[in-house]
């Protein structure tokens, strides 16, 4: 009785839902990050210097880390860096000076570095899909899961501008719409979505992997440990055994 | 040669009588179970975070300016800085996590019962100043939780009548959690602190090594003891229980790296994903969580519309586990030989806690805050009726010896 006691009152506390900060309700699309799949975190990388890197910095990830994890040769790693006069040891960092962010945005872009540690990948693929039209913003898109964004839609040319489907809710002056889906763009872009998405999945991966490139070590390492570990049990519990035979139970 | 070496020590310091206090001829019963694990398992988890705190302090910059990079510098550019890191935040869950269950186990076979209420003593003194290690700790990556945890709590002690805001700001050293705040508590986090532990740590084990540990039965093996004096149910700990303590020790040690390799973060319960967000004094989170091991006690708090007698309850919610010993009126120890109201209490009390510790992460809601309360009472009523069962409790016959 006390030990199903204890495993249900186990469960429980591990089948609990994890809360997780959203500031908004709109469902979250899976990111399918992939860590294994180097040529789409070095595709992501470049999709990330540039369509990102001109606004926003990242500064706690160098560019020679990046080609040592992704396996990159000189050329390839070069490709990512600014201009000649980058080293490897240099960190991600903007151009744009701060003054001139905080007139045109109204807030200095945020440091991407941990972004997608603190929101998760799937959170910054649906981000990077969702902008919308939305003509009472400064930019005249808005965003599916950050409302009121200052960010302008940066990939418009290429995604072009999803249109929003509203639903009413309330009656006469309390009436509020709420965003419920959004719409396929009535003027596409360069990329078909299929193409579009792909190159989100592969920013998102990547900036994934740069919240955390020790998650390529982990998954390294740990099989090695936890076999290690595996074979230290079995001897431990063989060498139990063989000293507790005189023991009586 | 070496046999000389090691008379010519023995001669000198007690080496080898330390060794059979303590390992050798100590005797221990023959019938742990799986709840005994955990008291070994502790001081390996004790060492492990000395060992992974010490590597950590050595690229770690205690200052506002600088700490939340250093951390990341740790997790980048330090070789096995990682590894380092990820042992010293999982480290402090599993230790949690074998403190809850290690404090189980004896409110479950009444090892806080006579002769032994003084290791119980020790044990609630190890829990509150683990509790303080943990709380300050947790401010040194400077994320968003930890600024905002650590303003939270401390200024709960600007509750308490007449001396509370200067109580908050002789803590603090600053009218706001600062830079002065984050060497104070890296201090003490990683000196003065730990001294303690260790003291209270060698209180504890030597507390129990004096009356010899309980066991699932609750029976005391010291009164049955063959012609040489060794208890007959009695095993000497050494070689038997070091060896099933390894055993124990893989076992732990292997879900313990799977943890880390594959889920260091437990799902934003070990690390926070908030606290990837460095500490910003002008912006709140809209919602501030404790991490998981500390939920309960929260929850607790939060339950009480009062602030200050909220706090009054939190503080009670540990301090009065200091008199369970004597609140406990039974002499049976084992909840095998206890009666079903006692039982019926004790999980009550584990699942109201496990309750609490759920209801502690989670935003505030009119629902929650009900809950919490229904599982606060639950756990203080635990303490009364215990105190009125074991009055006259009809328990089943302990047996003489060990089963």
């Amino acid at each position: 009785m006390i030990r199903i006691t204890f495993f249900l009152c186990l469960v429980g506390l591990l089948a609990a839902p994890n809360a997780k900060a959203a500031s908004s309700n709109y469902p979250l699309e899976d990111a399918e990050v992939d860590l294994g799949d180097k040529a789409s975190l070095y595709r992501g990388a470049q999709t990330f210097m540039d369509s990102c890197a001109s606004c926003h910095g990242a500064k706690m990830m160098r560019f020679g880390r990046i080609g040592d994890d992704l396996g990159l040769t000189d050329e390839q790693l070069a490709v990512l860096m600014p201009d000649e006069s980058t080293k490897p040891g240099d960190v991600i960092e903007t151009n744009m000076p701060p003054e001139y962010a905080e007139r045109v945005f109204g807030i200095v872009p945020p440091d991407l570095t941990l972004t997608a540690r603190v929101n998760g990948g799937d959170w910054l693929y649906t981000y990077l899909v969702s902008f919308y039209e939305d003509p009472d913003t400064l930019w005249g898109v808005n965003n599916a899961v950050f409302p009121l964004v200052s960010m302008p839609h940066v990939l418009a040319a290429e995604q072009g501008v999803k249109q929003p489907v509203y639903e009413t809710e309330g009656e006469g002056e309390d009436a509020k719409r709420r965003l419920v889906g959004l719409e396929s763009p009535e003027r596409p872009g360069t990329l078909t979505e299929e193409e579009f998405e792909q190159k989100m999945r592969d920013l998102t991966a990547f900036m994934v992997y740069m919240s955390e490139p020790a998650a390529l070590l982990r998954a390294h390492y740990g099989p090695y440990v936890l076999a290690f570990l595996l074979i230290f049990t079995l001897v431990m519990y063989l060498l139990k055994k063989e000293y507790w035979r005189d023991i009586k139970h | 040669m070496i046999k000389g070496l090691g008379k010519w020590v023995d001669d000198r310091l007690p080496v080898s009588h330390f060794w059979n206090a303590h390992l050798a001829k100590y005797y221990v019963p023959h019938n742990f179970n799986f709840w005994y694990y955990f008291g070994s398992l502790l001081l390996v988890v004790f060492v492990l975070q000395i060992v992974t705190g010490i590597w950590l302090t050595m690229s770690y910059k205690p200052s506002a300016e600088n700490a939340f990079a250093s951390v990341e510098y740790i997790m980048r550019d330090v070789e096995w800085g990682w590894l380092l890191r990820y042992m010293h935040s999982t480290g402090a869950s599993f230790f949690f996590i074998a403190v809850y269950l290690h404090i189980f186990r004896g409110m479950m076979y009444g090892s806080y019962k006579k002769p032994r209420e003084l290791i119980w003593i020790f044990g609630v003194l190890i829990l509150l100043v683990l509790m303080a290690e943990a709380f300050m700790g947790y401010l040194l990556p400077w994320g968003q939780m930890s600024f905002w945890g650590a303003q939270v709590i401390i200024s709960l002690f600007s509750s308490v009548p007449v001396i509370g805001p200067d109580l908050a700001l002789w803590i603090r050293g600053d009218y706001v959690i600062s830079d002065v705040t984050l060497n104070r508590f890296f201090a003490l986090h990683v000196i003065a602190l730990p001294l303690v532990l260790l003291f209270l740590i060698g209180g504890h084990i030597m507390a129990l090594h004096e009356v010899g540990s309980n066991n699932p039965d609750g029976v005391e093996i010291k009164e049955h003891k063959d012609s040489s004096g060794k208890p007959v149910d009695g095993i000497p700990f050494h070689p038997y229980y070091t060896v099933k303590d390894l055993f124990g020790l893989g076992v732990f040690m292997f879900i313990f790296a799977a943890v880390l390799f594959y889920w260091p973060d437990g799902g934003g319960l070990f690390l926070e994903h908030p606290n990837f967000t460095p500490a910003n004094p002008l912006q709140t989170p809209e919602h501030i969580a404790p991490v998981w091991y500390f939920a309960p006690h929260y929850a607790i708090l939060r339950a009480v519309p009062d602030k200050f007698f909220g706090v009054l309850a939190m503080t009670l919610a540990i301090l009065i586990l200091f008199v369970l010993p004597w609140i406990d009126r039974n002499r049976t120890r084992s909840i095998r030989y206890r009666s079903t109201a006692f039982k019926v209490n004790l999980f009550a009390f584990a699942a109201a806690f496990i309750g609490l510790g759920y209801l502690g992460t989670q935003a505030p809601t009119a629902l929650g805050t009900l809950a919490s309360q229904l599982l606060s009472a639950v756990y203080f009523g635990f303490f009364v009726a215990v105190f009125f069962i074991s009055r006259r409790e009809r328990t089943q016959p302990v047996p003489e010896r060990l089963q």
